[in-house]
């Protein structure tokens, strides 16, 4: 048991190693906690286009840097979240969000998980609800039991 | 029919193989730049062989215009580069450079080096432009028309092949929109 939790604590001790390790270090100044805390969210929802299964907050690669240091900028600027998403969006494509937005485009995205569910729902209700089968037709006619009465009295 | 309704979960499961067997073929760095059928962002950058002398958008209007992202960093840049030394042969276009966020030294030695394919080279060591184009690494190369408007963007080295599969076509669509003067 001792040696169990031991392993669990190494393990969890390494794993957090590992996150610290592998986030780039910036050394943005921000004036007040809510620009700061604005970054931290948008460099987490804005996609590396280099490396495409990172967002800019966890990729290494030099153009997440510089993104990263021109999101602070537009930041410095007193720039809205939405103009600052437009802008990245204006020259990377939709393709930056890892949160896409709502259009005619990702409507299956959006909605289909919801459909599916509510699909789902209903047939489950359908079959539930459907008339259990009526017992008494499938008990035998009274000329089978008479056929069934011979064949077990033959012996 | 309740026959037939047993083998739905299989022709469902095979047409699921079938789309994400497609999606292992798909290159996912194929993405489309936000910028086709923009116009060509606004800059005023210097020019690579000469820091006295700023170019901008202006400067590539008229003509078919080939801009090729590049830097002395990048090493697939070099592989396109004998390939770039034909296509500038091409009266067709004119091809341009960009040189991104590289030393200027370095990249006039590469020029002397290599041969230069570029009617001139826009010197953007901090990358503005770049970031302008949607430009994410190196090599990348668009097509502007004569009226300035981005008509391609394309990722990745350009070698025979590609050029023949990528921009062929659509540069001879441009010479024809052009002579009919559209």
């Amino acid at each position: 048991m001792r040696l169990l939790s031991l392993f669990i604590a190494t393990l969890i001790f390494s794993l957090s190693a590992n996150i610290v390790a592998a986030s780039p270090v910036d050394t943005y100044e921000f004036d007040d906690e809510v620009t700061k805390i604005r970054f931290q969210a948008l460099s987490k929802e804005l996609r590396c286009p280099k490396c495409q299964n990172q967002n800019l907050a966890d990729s290494n690669s030099p153009i997440a840097a510089d993104l990263r240091r021109e999101l602070y900028e537009l930041l410095q600027q007193g720039k809205a979240d939405s103009e600052i998403v437009d802008f990245m969006v204006d020259r990377y494509g939709e393709f930056v969000l890892y949160r896409p937005r709502v259009s005619e485009l990702t409507y299956v995205l959006w909605f289909g998980p919801a459909v599916l569910i509510l699909l789902g729902i209903i047939i489950v209700i359908v079959i539930v609800r459907r008339k259990p089968v009526d017992k008494k037709n499938l008990s035998l006619s009274s000329e089978q039991q008479e056929k069934l009465k011979n064949l077990t009295n033959d012996k | 029919m309740g026959k037939l309704i047993r083998f739905l979960p299989l022709v469902l499961v095979i047409a699921l193989g079938v789309v994400l067997y497609r999606g292992l073929s798909l290159n996912p760095q194929d993405m489309p730049s936000a910028l086709v059928g923009k116009t060509m962002p606004a800059f005023s950058l210097q020019s690579l062989n000469n820091s006295e002398k700023m170019v901008t958008q202006a400067d590539l209007l008229g003509d078919i215009v080939l801009i090729n992202v590049w830097a002395t960093w990048c090493p697939t840049c070099k592989y396109e580069h004998p390939y770039l030394v034909d296509i500038a042969k091409d009266p067709q276009v004119k091809l341009y450079g960009l040189n991104y966020k590289d030393n200027r030294d370095g990249a006039m030695q590469w020029l002397q080096n290599y041969e230069d394919p570029y009617v001139f080279s826009i010197f953007d060591e901090e990358g503005t432009l770049g970031l302008d184009l949607g430009v994410y690494g190196a090599p990348e190369t668009f097509v502007i028309d004569h009226h300035g408007i981005i008509r391609k963007r394309f990722a990745g080295a350009i070698d025979t092949r590609v050029w023949r599969r990528e921009f062929e076509p659509l540069i001879a669509q441009l010479v024809e929109e052009k002579k009919q003067g559209k």
